[in-house]
């Protein structure tokens, strides 16, 4: 049973730590609770995305530095 | 007057605030905004309204070109930047110059000028302001920069040279630590601004922050006394006031006239702020920047002063030379405003975008509030958590105290959480109430308290509910 990631606020996701740096994850990688996975900004401040389930990344339903709404699926996770 | 049209080239509180004193003026205005920012009150007030891009500020209201377009398309004479955004853009305001518009604040060099620490620095010494002990220019060297550290004594403060705002400041305690947040903020610096050059000051462990408001056209310049600001969380003010108490009235005049030498040193235009750290011990004062625009906390000048800082500023943008002799700029009671910023001080000061459901706004005699709200207004994600600005105005420090408690009672913001509960506890700490807090104070007193002020907002939240 695939398992949804939400955003628990809106704002803005990131998938990058920085501009510069790399994705937290990539479709395919294994993640265990506690993970972050991106990061969500709202009015300038910057809030981890923790994984809260174990599992490998299935889909990113949402593309980096895009605006999300709370409780907007993020990413989908396979067991 | 050269200006006839003006286009507001910011949101939220300062939009309307500037609105309001063009119109006073009988100048029309366009605002510009976001396509998230369609529903907000200073587009519903302003006589035209101009989408110029996504929510994302880096393409509206950081993007020159769609600025610079829709002043084209809307045929204004000049641009009002607000405050954060392109304000501080030595290279917007030239270019609104250069495209035959007026940029209401001072010159593109002006800005570049005072917006470079070190360099404002060096101009405030040649002033005969005080410095705090620091080094004497930008250090992009991180080895010499440890050696010019150890020479100042720590703490010290590290600053990116390009940076502002507060944000990115690091506090090294020793060699060690100064090592390792030099070369962070060196890389952080380049990496945001292309340059990595620092700058070193001493940290003064209990001091006041101070600023002064000044007005100048160019050619004289005065000032409009200070104001204090020293409760802060995460170096972001929270609650100013004016007078400060803290100063005699002969440090209060060599402070205020130190800060409208500065700019008549550098041959400043419009308003600004020359901010100062006041160490209570000593009665020193040490400058530490200048604001090259209107600052969120302009309305207690206003309150105290009687003066219009925004509409000042815009008529002298519009050629007018200054019309306020320094010797007619007095002091009347005393004046507090409070950061209604959309965070929940229950939890850890989380934003809280949302929409309003309800607002009952407090008015009566000495009540002012600069604000961006109106009932079914959604507060969206993507900018500043500052809703509005709660002032009172009042004979004495404590009339306004008491002020500020008469208008708190009668605020009401429904939907979603903000500071305003906050106001109330600290309005009756004993710290607050005789003054004894300094740039330090507040956030220790947050932690200390923050099972108090969680129960408060509790019941507040079950009173609304």
């Amino acid at each position: 049973m695939a398992h949804e990631i939400k955003s628990p606020i809106p704002g803005t996701f990131y998938r990058r730590p920085s501009p510069e740096e790399p994705v937290f994850r990539n479709v395919g990688d294994t993640v265990v609770v506690g993970d972050t996975i991106g990061l969500i900004e709202v009015m300038k401040t910057f809030h981890e995305v923790k994984v809260d389930a174990a599992g490998t990344v299935a889909s990113f339903e949402i593309e980096d530095s895009d605006p999300v709404t709370a409780g907007q699926v993020l990413v989908i996770l396979d067991p | 007057m050269r200006i006839k049209k003006l286009l507001v080239a910011n949101r939220g509180e300062i939009a309307v605030r500037v609105i309001r004193a063009a119109r006073d003026l009988g100048i029309a205005t366009v605002q510009v905004h976001s396509e998230a920012d369609a529903g907000m009150l200073a587009v519903r007030i302003a006589d035209e309204a101009v989408n110029i891009g996504p929510p994302r500020s880096a393409e509206s209201y950081l993007n020159r070109d769609a600025i610079l377009a829709a002043a084209r398309a809307t045929g204004v004479d000049a641009i009002h930047p607000g405050y954060g955004f392109l304000s501080e853009s030595g290279a917007f305001a030239a270019a609104v110059e250069k495209a035959g518009l007026i940029f209401v604040g001072p010159s593109g060099a002006t800005i570049d000028l005072m917006g470079d620490k070190a360099a404002a620095r060096m101009r405030a010494a040649k002033a005969g302001v005080p410095t705090v002990p620091g080094s004497d220019g930008v250090v992009r060297d991180m080895v010499e920069a440890a050696e010019l550290a150890a020479g100042i004594g720590f703490p010290v403060m590290i600053k990116a040279a390009a940076g502002g705002g507060g944000r990115g400041i690091r506090i090294a305690e020793d060699t060690d630590s100064f090592g390792r947040l030099a070369h962070q903020a060196s890389s952080e610096a380049r990496a945001a601004f292309g340059d990595g050059g620092i700058y070193i000051e001493r940290v003064i462990e209990r001091a006041r922050h101070i600023e002064v408001q000044i007005l100048a056209d160019g050619t004289d310049a005065i000032h409009c006394w200070e104001r204090e600001c020293s409760l802060q969380r995460r170096r972001q003010k929270v609650w100013e006031e004016a007078p400060s108490l803290a100063l005699d009235p002969a440090t209060r005049e060599r402070l205020c006239v130190s800060a409208a030498d500065l700019a008549r040193s550098v041959g400043y235009t419009g308003a600004g702020t020359v901010e100062y750290l006041y160490d209570d011990a000593t009665g020193d004062f040490h400058f530490i920047e200048m604001n090259t625009r209107i600052q969120v906390e302009h309305p207690v000048t206003e309150m105290v002063t009687g003066l219009d800082l925004v509409a000042e500023m815009i008529r002298i943008a519009g050629g007018e030379p200054l019309r306020i002799r320094q010797k007619d700029v007095g002091i009347d009671g005393h004046s507090i405003e409070v950061r209604i910023n959309a965070e929940d001080p229950s939890n850890e000061f989380m934003p809280c975008p949302g929409t309003v459901t309800g607002l009952d706004v407090p008015t009566g005699p000495g009540v002012r509030f600069d604000h961006a709200l109106y009932q079914g207004y959604a507060v969206p994600p993507f900018y500043d958590s500052l809703l509005g600005k709660l002032i009172v105005h009042g004979e004495s420090r404590e009339a306004a105290l008491a002020r500020l408690g008469r208008a708190l009672a009668e605020l009401r913001i429904e939907g979603l959480a903000t500071t305003a509960g906050l106001f109330e506890v600290l309005r009756g700490t004993k710290e607050v109430r005789s003054n004894a807090i300094h740039t330090r104070w507040l956030e220790p007193w947050l932690e200390t308290n923050g099972a108090m002020i969680s129960g408060m907002m509790q019941r507040e939240g079950e009173t609304v509910a």
